[in-house]
């Protein structure tokens, strides 16, 4: 199981996505301006300011040259996960529903929340109980997901919403406490909250490993099987 | 050579330089200077840059180690952490910007700092910040400066990429004109990677990485940081430089792929006074000239002249030295990584710093004259004759009973909780902080090998005001306290000495006092000064901002899952006081909210028990003997267990040793610890963890929860 991490030049949590993977398999960098995706298993689009991100979060980055590759994957039925920034790139590459608007409070804010899993089913979040709760970090100025009520709706009942921040939880504003979404075909997941950062016991949780495991358990049960 | 179109006396005055100076300048080069060497003269005799009133005093400072590196004159200092691994630090001011646009200033402070930890080779790993304001409730001014500078700061570093792990804020009327931002950088290299910025072998290539140079910052060095500001600020605003964390991420990677591919002879960051001060100071320490064209350096104002070039205080650039050889695989890095690189001129083997521009020799100034001889000036320190700052507004008469003392300090600006500021910043990224703030009274960073770093920053301007001797000793006991607590052992530190104007005889003393008890301080516990910053002329018409010497220490401890914590952790854990406690009122907190001025005497604090109490501490927390432990400082012991309930969660019941003054501080001797009756063997035992509610015998009684609360909305209101 091969994972690939995305490197724009602004990317934060490049590396500590590499290193989370690495603890449930391989793990290669993937340079924003190549058109090659190494024979990856799944993608990573990392934490972080991609190309700076003075205009809108992600909105330069969804024209990377590695981008157009993710997308081709993606539409394939590739596992890629957007985590912080990742997830504002694969809104804003059209791979999810929504967007993300800034925080109510205008503010970065850093804070270790507690999510729900919705649904512990799944390539993202099989590892995981229903209902299940993980402390997760979460760091941005822009997390605040956003998709009008028919859509919410939608989301909802088809199953898309796999995280959800505990009641009092949600540090940002976001529609239904909404922390992480899925494409109807179930092989895209962005999220805000930074499993990559909840890996290692003296980090105060490993419940970010999860999602990892998912992923490896999919992909070993359904890509390499 | 342009010719001058100023009368001389205007021209030099102009530019922050006295008759003396000038005259001084005229008899080195034994010729009158022309517009762009004064300017470039006026730059590296400036305060800022020159430290004309502050070198002979920091030689005081003890600055040999047995773990040093890099010492001073570096861009940052460098210790060993073992596994061949060195951590390159610095502590920056970046007060006189800030104090004019606060968030650019305090983002481009991140900024500067993280530049310097870089160019020596070292990846930036984690910031700290002292940030010292006006009162909040009364100054709308101080509320703005205190939202912006810490958005600024949050800004750049989030971006950026790096962890921002701890800080300290406090809120002192003295600093309504001029606040401070002090920002302290720490980075990791491997010991082969470490560089240092002397320039050498003639007929190298010298290289400018980067931004643009534009007209941003013109004389920010003489303008900003070497003159008292006054009440037309706003004319300075265009001396404050805007920052671009992007540009400086991928300078950071850049930087580092081409020292790890050894392409580089020597590096270098542009600061204050731009290319002038890197140029100079890198030709200076390699004992070689250099010769730059200007015609060759990326304008973003194509009609800039040639003095704006060389003091353009642009962000985000580098200069380097190559070998020529070297130059073709230098540009394909720099292309790969978006940076911008121009060959701006070369190594010679003269002594001078040459200036070229549309085949004009515009400069041409010896490096001597520019580095070394920036005259010198003793301070005339007489202590003085009256109390220099008064009282604030009394919040507390002195009549209250203890529980609602203990509730006021704790939801005082300068105690309350900093969750609203330091949630505004990311602690985490990179994957090594093991304690993030408020979990321990040190920030800890893992390394590789399963060891780990602490660090932290202090600062009492306070105290240092009642007694600068004592006060700044304070400060450098009170960081070593705070490594003890979580096992860490002291290897080093960097201070950044903000002071007002150091002409004024007053200031003087408090400067010379305030460096001889830092100096005391780091003898006695056998920490090396590894480099710093000085920051002075902070001063209003109002007079100075308390003498506010900020020091941040570097320590190590062997393994980071036996880093200590500050809360108490079990039920039935006894509470232990350790250390030579002798605390007193003044200069407390406690005298602040009672409306009384920073006088009297500091208590005295003996340098071997200390040394050897923090010693005891660190052994303890880490063999796992003590489950907790904190130092006593602001606020006093009674502040001290109420953090330790409110960081576990959890109450105590506690008796203090009778007439131990609840309140009174003396910050760096005492501890508040917990662990079993076997681990608290031989101290002071005080009380016991448990239950919900803090008891101190005979004086108060409160829940847990109702002390986080005060605690925890002190500062909301102004963040």
């Amino acid at each position: 199981m091969k994972f690939g991490i995305v490197r724009f030049p602004g990317s934060c949590d490049d590396i500590d996505a590499l290193q989370a993977a690495t603890r449930v398999g391989d793990a290669v960098l993937l340079w924003h301006s190549d058109h090659d995706l190494q024979g990856v298993d799944a993608v990573i689009v990392p934490g972080g300011f991609s190309y700076g991100d003075y205009l809108r979060a992600g909105a330069i980055a969804r024209f990377a040259p590695v981008m157009a590759e993710v997308e081709e994957f993606a539409r394939e039925g590739g596992l890629v996960l957007g985590i912080c920034n990742g997830f504002q790139v694969l809104c804003e590459a059209g791979l999810l529903p929504g967007a993300l608007l800034p925080n109510l409070s205008l503010k970065f804010v850093f804070r270790q929340v507690e999510v729900e899993v919705v649904r512990g089913l799944g390539p993202f979040t099989g590892a995981c109980e229903n209902g299940e709760r993980l402390s997760i970090p979460v760091k941005h100025t822009t997390g605040r997901f956003y998709a009008p009520e028919p859509d919410l709706d939608r989301l909802e009942s088809s199953g898309q919403v796999l995280l959800r921040y505990a009641l009092g939880e949600n540090p940002n504003g976001s529609l239904r406490d909404i922390a992480g979404v899925c494409n109807e075909s179930r092989n895209v997941f962005g999220l805000m909250p930074h499993p990559e950062h909840a890996v290692d016991p003296l980090g105060g949780s490993v419940d970010g490993l999860k999602i990892f495991e998912s992923m490896r358990a999919h992909v070993e049960q359904h890509v390499l099987a | 050579m342009s010719s001058s179109t100023y009368s001389l006396d205007e021209r030099h005055r102009q530019l922050g330089l006295t008759d003396d100076e000038y005259a001084r300048i005229l008899e080195r080069l034994g010729r009158a200077p022309n517009d762009v060497e004064l300017a470039m003269l006026s730059l590296m005799w400036s305060e800022h840059c020159g430290y004309k009133h502050s070198r002979r005093l920091l030689r005081r400072l003890p600055t040999e180690g047995p773990h040093l590196l890099l010492g001073p004159g570096e861009n940052a200092g460098a210790v060993d952490v073992g596994g061949g691994l060195a951590v390159a630090f610095k502590v920056e001011s970046h007060n006189h910007p800030s104090a004019v646009e606060p968030f650019q200033g305090a983002a481009t402070g991140v900024g500067g700092i993280l530049r310097d930890v870089f160019a020596v080779g070292a990846r930036p790993i984690a910031v700290l910040d002292s940030l010292r304001f006006g009162d909040p409730a009364s100054s709308q001014r101080s509320r703005y400066l205190l939202d912006r500078a810490v958005a600024g700061i949050g800004h750049y570093g989030n971006s950026i990429g790096v962890p921002t792990v701890g800080g300290e804020i406090y809120f002192e009327p003295s600093y309504e004109q001029n606040c401070l931002i002090n920002a302290m950088c720490l980075g990791l290299a491997p010991h082969d990677r470490l560089i240092r910025s002397a320039a050498a072998g003639a007929g190298n290539v010298v290289v400018l990485l980067g931004a643009l140079t534009g007209r941003d910052g013109i004389g920010g060095a003489s303008v900003l940081a070497s003159a008292e500001l006054g009440d037309a600020d706003d004319a300075k605003r265009p001396s404050v430089q805007i920052g671009d964390p992007f540009t400086e991420k991928k300078l950071l990677e850049c930087c580092l792929e081409l020292l790890d591919r050894d392409l580089l002879v020597s590096l270098q960051d542009l600061g204050a006074a731009g290319l002038t001060s890197a140029s100079s100071e890198m030709a200076g320490a390699g004992g070689v000239g250099l010769t730059i064209d200007l015609c060759q350096i990326p304008l973003r104002e194509a009609d800039m002249e040639p003095f704006e070039i060389m003091v353009s205080e642009s962000q985000e650039r580098m200069l380097c030295v190559a070998r020529p050889e070297c130059v073709g695989a230098l540009l394909d890095v720099c292309e790969r990584w978006e940076v911008l690189a121009t060959t701006i001129g070369c190594v010679t083997d003269g002594d001078s710093l040459q200036v070229l521009h549309r085949g004009n020799v515009v400069a041409d100034v010896p490096v001597r004259v520019l580095i070394d001889d920036c005259p010198l000036y003793d301070l005339r320190p007489v202590p003085p004759s009256s109390d220099l700052y008064g009282g604030s507004e009394a919040v507390l008469s002195g009549e209250e009973p203890p529980a609602q003392t203990l509730l006021a300090l704790l939801g005082s600006a300068n105690l309350a909780s900093r969750r609203p500021v330091y949630e505004q910043y990311d602690p985490i990224v990179q994957s090594r902080t093991a304690r993030r703030p408020d979990e321990a009274d040190a920030a800890v960073l893992m390394l590789p090998d399963g060891s780990a770093i602490a660090v932290s920053i202090d600062g009492n301007g306070r105290r240092v005001a009642c007694d600068p001797r004592r006060g700044a000793a304070e400060t450098v006991y009170e960081c070593s306290a705070n490594l003890a607590c979580v096992g860490a052992e002291p290897l080093g530190l960097t201070n950044c000495l903000n002071f007002g104007n150091p002409e004024k005889p007053h200031v003087a003393w408090q400067l010379t006092e305030a460096v001889e008890g830092l100096a005391e301080a780091c003898e006695a516990l056998g920490v090396p000064v590894v480099g710093g910053n000085v920051s002075l002329y902070n001063e209003a018409p109002t007079g100075p901002i308390f003498p506010t010497p900020v020091v941040g220490m570097v320590g190590k401890l062997p393994h980071a899952d036996r880093a200590g914590r500050m809360g108490f952790a079990h039920e039935g854990d006894l509470i232990a006081l350790v250390g030579p406690f002798e605390p007193s009122m003044v200069g407390s907190e406690l005298a602040k909210l009672r409306g009384e001025a920073p006088v009297g005497e500091l208590p005295v604090a003996d340098a071997g028990s200390v040394r050897v109490v923090h010693g005891a501490v660190r052994a303890r927390v880490r063999s796992g003997a003590f489950r907790s432990a904190h130092d006593i400082a602001e606020g006093g012991v009674a502040t001290a267990l109420a953090e330790c309930c409110i960081a576990g969660e959890i109450g105590a019941l506690v008796r203090l040793p009778h007439g131990l003054d609840p309140f009174g501080e003396a910050p760096g001797r005492g501890f508040i610890v917990s662990g079993s009756a076997e681990a608290l063997a031989g101290f002071i035992v005080i009380g016991e963890v448990g239950g919900d509610v803090l008891q101190i015998e005979g004086l108060l009684d409160l829940a847990v929860s109702e002390l986080r609360q005060v605690r925890d909305s002190g500062l909301t209101e102004w963040v």
